[in-house]
C-alpha cells in the first residue's frame, strides 16, 4: 500500500497537527513514511502545503510527483485548489469549506464553491460547524478534516485514532476524546457524501 | 536502537548528541534553526548541561565552537547558508589551524530560496577552506553522518561541513537512533601554537592542509556513503549528490538501470568518478544548488558528454525535484489539472497586530513628504513592509547592511535617509555600522523596531533584549536622539511627531519603537496558563 497525501492550508491554520496524527500513525505501525513541510517566511499569513507519504515500501522522494499524488486534504477551499497539478487521475480532494480571506482579491465564494464542486472526486465539508457539533469545540476542526479523508487513506482507521491518543495524551484523556469524536465525525461524513 | 519521528535538522541534532557534543553554537536561520532548538530542549542535553544558547551572531558562533574545539571538546555550529558568509573568515582559518574535538559545521541551504535572499551554495565553502564535506541524502544518514562527521574530524583533526537543503532539513521520517558516545575531558591540542596563525606557522599549517587532501579523498573513496550501485545500461551514468538520489531513483520501480555513483562525501570520490566516466558514454549530473560537480567534470573546454544544469538538461536556478529529474532522463512525467483562475497567490503578511505595522504606517506618512526611495531595511519580518500595503522599503540586502547602505546613500548625498533594522538584526551585525555612521556624524534616521524576540525564525530569544539604548549610547549616540516609544495605533500622531523630528536632525538619531512580537506574547500568554 501507498498513500501520498498534500497538505494544504495557511500559515498558521495548524495543518501539521494533521501531519503529526497520521506520522506517529504510520511510525508505530512500522510503515515507511515521509512528510515534508513548510517553515520560516512563508509561515506568515502565506500558503503552506505538507507533502506527507506512507508506504509499507521504503520512500525515496520528500516531495510528490506531480500527478500522481491520492488526496489533497486542505483546510481551506483555495488552497485545495492550488495543488490540483500534484493530484492523480481518480484522485480526492478533501476540503474544508469555510473560506480564511486575509488577501485583498480573494475570489468570489460562491464561484470557487461551484469550481470545487464540479471536480470528479471531491469531499466539501463545514469542518469548524461538524466539529463544535460532535466534539464541542471548533478548534478540533483539522481532525474532522483528517476523519472525512480517511476513507481514501489506505491504512487502517484504528491506527490513525491510534495516532491523536499518541500526541494527545500527554494532554489528557479530555482532549484525546474531544479530537477522537471530531475524528470520527469526520469520517462519517465522507461515508455519507 | 529506538526509532523517532524526526526532521532532517533533527536527526543532525539528536545525531550530535550522541556524538559527545559538549556545545551547540548558532545564530537561528530557516532551515536551521531548529538544530538547536531540539538540542536546547532535549533532556539529555539538559541534563549534561551542553552549551546550548544562542550566539549574537554565525561569526561568534563559529568562534566559540573553535575554541571548544581547541580545548578538546566536541561543537556543532549551525546556520542557514547565508551565514557562512558572517562566520567565513572564521570558517575558513579554521581550516587551517584544524580541530582538536571534533568540530562540524552545518550550513542549511535554501535552493529555490523559499526563506532566503540568495541559494548560494555552502558546498563551494567546503571546496574553498579545502574541507572534507558530507551531504546526507535522508533523515537517517543526517543522524548516521552526523556521527560519522565528529568522528572524522577528530581522526583527520579538521572541521567538516555539512550541507543539507530545505527539503532534507524540513522532512521528516523515522530515525533509528543508537548509544550515545561520553563527551571529551578538557584536553589542549599537543602544538600549543597550533592555532597561532603568524604567517610562519600558517605557511605550514597551509602546507600541511594540502597534504591532507590526499587522505580526504581516501576517506571519500572508503565512505560507507559514497557508492558505486553498477546498472546494465551504460549508454549513460548518473552522478547524485545529496537528496537528488532520491529523486533519482522515484523514477524508476526496482532500481536505476544506470550506473549510479551516489555521492554523499566530498572531495569526490576519484575512484569512483573515473569508473563512471571511462564505463558509461554520458553522463548525468543531478545536484542541488550549484553545477559544482558539473563544472568540474565539463572543464573549462566544456566536454559535450557531461549533462546537468550547463546545458540546460536540468534548471539552471531552483531546487530540484522527481518531475525535473524524471524530464532529465527523458521519461513521460505526469501533470495533474491545471490550477484553475480564480486561485490568487497568498503571499506571506505581516500578523494582524503586528508593531511593525504601526511603525510602517506612521513612517510611510512622514516619509511622503520627502520623497519615495530613502528607506533601506533589512532581514527579519519587517522585510515583508516591503509588500503591499506598506511597500515601504527599498532594499534588504544582508544582516546589518540597512544602517551601512543608509549610511553610503546619505555620504553620496541622499538626506534624509532611514534605516528599519530589528533589534536581533542590530546586534547580530547592525551595531558596527552603527559606530562608523556616529564617528563621521552622518545624519541618518535609523528605527530599531524592537519586537524583543527573533521572531521570523519561531520566536527565539534576542541577544539585544533590554539592551539597544545602553549599546546606543555607549557607541556614542546622543541620549537626546535615542527615542523610545510603544507603536500602538493610539501613538500614531506622536510616531510620526518622533520620525519627522529627526529626520531633521543633522546627526545620528535612533528611534526605538518597542511592543513584544505578537506571536511571542500568545506563546508566552499560553505557556503561563499551563
Amino acid at each position: 500500500m501507498k498513500t501520498d497525501i498534500i497538505l494544504a492550508g495557511v500559515g498558521g491554520q495548524g495543518i501539521l497537527s494533521i501531519a503529526a496524527a497520521l506520522g506517529s500513525a504510520a511510525l508505530t505501525n512500522n510503515l515507511y513514511m515521509k512528510q515534508a513541510e513548510t517553515h520560516g517566511m512563508s509561515q506568515r499569513g502565506g500558503d503552506v502545503q505538507s507533502y506527507m507519504r506512507i508506504s509499507d515500501q521504503p520512500i525515496y522522494s520528500d516531495l510528490i510527483a506531480k500527478g500522481t499524488a491520492d488526496i489533497i486534504l486542505s483546510v481551506e477551499p483555495m488552497e485545495a485548489l492550488r495543488y490540483l497539478p500534484y493530484l492523480r487521475e481518480g484522485g480526492y480532494v478533501v476540503t474544508n469549506a469555510t473560506p480564511f480571506i486575509n488577501i485583498p482579491n480573494y475570489p468570489d465564494v460562491d464561484q470557487l464553491m461551484n469550481t470545487l464542486k464540479a471536480l470528479p472526486h471531491q469531499v466539501i465539508i463545514d469542518a469548524d460547524s461538524i466539529a463544535k457539533e460532535a466534539a464541542g469545540n471548533v478548534r478540533a476542526s483539522n481532525f474532522v478534516m483528517l476523519g472525512a479523508a480517511s476513507p481514501f487513506i489506505e491504512i487502517p482507521f484504528e491506527y490513525l485514532e491510534e495516532g491523536i491518543r499518541a500526541i494527545f495524551s500527554r494532554k489528557g484523556e479530555e482532549i484525546v476524546e474531544m479530537n477522537l469524536k471530531a475524528l470520527r465525525a469526520g469520517r462519517e461524513f465522507a461515508q455519507n457524501y | 536502537m529506538q526509532k523517532q519521528l524526526l526532521l532532517g535538522v533533527e536527526a543532525i541534532a539528536q545525531g550530535a548528541i550522541d556524538s559527545g557534543i559538549s556545545g551547540v553554537y548558532a545564530y537561528p536561520g530557516t532551515p536551521s534553526t531548529e538544530i538547536t532548538e531540539y538540542i536546547q530542549n532535549s533532556k539529555e542535553a539538559i541534563a549534561r548541561n551542553v552549551h546550548r544558547a544562542w550566539a549574537a551572531n554565525e561569526k561568534t558562533a563559529m568562534e566559540s565552537a573553535l575554541g571548544m574545539s581547541y580545548a578538546g571538546k566536541r561543537a556543532l555550529v549551525c546556520m542557514k547558508h547565508v551565514g557562512m558568509n558572517v562566520a567565513a573568515d572564521c570558517f575558513m582559518n579554521a581550516a587551517i589551524t584544524g580541530a582538536n574535538g571534533g568540530m562540524v559545521v552545518t550550513a542549511a541551504d535554501d535552493p529555490s530560496m523559499h526563506s532566503s535572499q540568495n541559494e548560494q551554495d555552502s558546498r563551494v565553502y567546503g571546496k574553498f577552506a579545502l574541507v572534507p564535506t558530507l551531504e546526507p541524502s535522508n533523515q537517517q544518514e543526517a543522524y548516521e553522518m552526523t556521527r560519522y562527521g565528529f568522528a572524522l574530524s577528530e581522526t583527520v583533526g579538521s572541521p567538516v561541513l555539512m550541507r543539507i537543503t530545505t527539503r532534507l532539513a524540513h522532512s521528516r521520517s523515522g530515525v533509528e537512533t543508537h548509544d550515545g558516545l561520553a563527551e571529551n575531558h578538557l584536553h589542549l591540542p599537543e602544538d600549543k601554537r597550533q592555532f597561532v596563525l603568524l604567517p610562519a606557522i600558517a605557511r605550514k599549517r597551509y602546507k600541511l592542509l594540502l597534504d591532507k587532501q590526499a587522505d580526504f579523498i581516501k576517506a571519500s573513496e572508503q565512505s560507507p556513503f559514497n557508492q558505486y550501485i553498477d546498472g546494465s545500461d551504460k549508454s549513460l551514468g548518473i552522478i547524485a549528490c545529496g537528496i537528488t538520489y532520491n529523486y533519482l531513483l522515484e523514477n524508476f520501480d526496482g532500481g536505476c538501470i544506470y550506473p549510479v555513483v551516489k555521492v554523499s562525501q566530498y572531495p569526490l570520490p576519484r575512484k569512483m568518478i573515473k569508473r563512471l566516466l571511462r564505463e558509461c558514454k554520458q553522463i548525468l549530473v543531478l545536484e542541488e544548488g550549484y553545477p559544482v560537480v558539473e563544472e568540474m567534470l565539463k572543464g573549462y573546454p566544456g566536454k559535450e558528454n557531461i549533462m546537468g544544469r550547463l546545458d540546460g538538461t536540468l534548471p539552471r536556478d531552483g531546487e530540484l525535484n522527481p518531475d525535473l529529474v524524471g524530464k532529465a532522463l527523458c521519461f513521460q512525467t505526469r501533470e495533474g489539472a491545471p490550477v484553475p483562475e480564480i486561485v490568487m497567490p497568498r503571499p506571506p503578511a505581516l500578523c494582524t497586530g503586528c508593531s511593525h505595522r504601526d511603525v510602517y504606517k506612521a513612517l510611510n506618512e512622514v516619509i511622503a513628504t520627502y520623497g519615495e526611495g530613502r528607506v533601506f531595511s533589512d532581514i527579519g519580518c519587517y522585510t515583508l513592509g516591503a509588500l503591499p500595503p506598506f511597500q515601504a522599503i527599498n532594499s534588504c540586502v544582508d544582516m546589518g547592511a540597512s544602517i551601512t547602505m543608509a549610511k553610503g546613500a546619505c555620504d553620496a548625498g541622499l538626506f534624509p535617509t532611514v534605516a528599519v533594522i530589528g533589534d536581533s538584526t542590530f546586534t547580530h551585525s547592525g551595531m558596527t555600522g552603527l559606530l562608523d555612521a556616529v564617528n563621521e556624524k552622518t545624519p541618518i534616521t535609523v528605527i530599531i523596531s524592537d519586537n524583543e524576540s527573533i521572531s521570523m525564525t519561531g520566536g527565539q530569544e534576542s541577544s539585544a533584549l533590554g539592551k539597544i539604548e545602553s549599546i546606543c549610547q555607549g557607541i556614542g549616540v546622543e541620549p537626546e536622539h535615542i527615542r523610545v516609544l510603544m507603536p500602538v495605533p493610539k501613538n500614531h500622531d506622536e510616531l510620526c511627531r518622533i520620525i519627522r523630528e529627526e529626520l531633521e536632525y543633522k546627526g545620528v538619531s535612533v528611534i526605538i519603537p518597542r511592543r513584544v512580537c505578537i506571536q511571542k506574547a500568545a506563546r508566552d500568554a499560553k505557556k503561563s496558563k499551563k
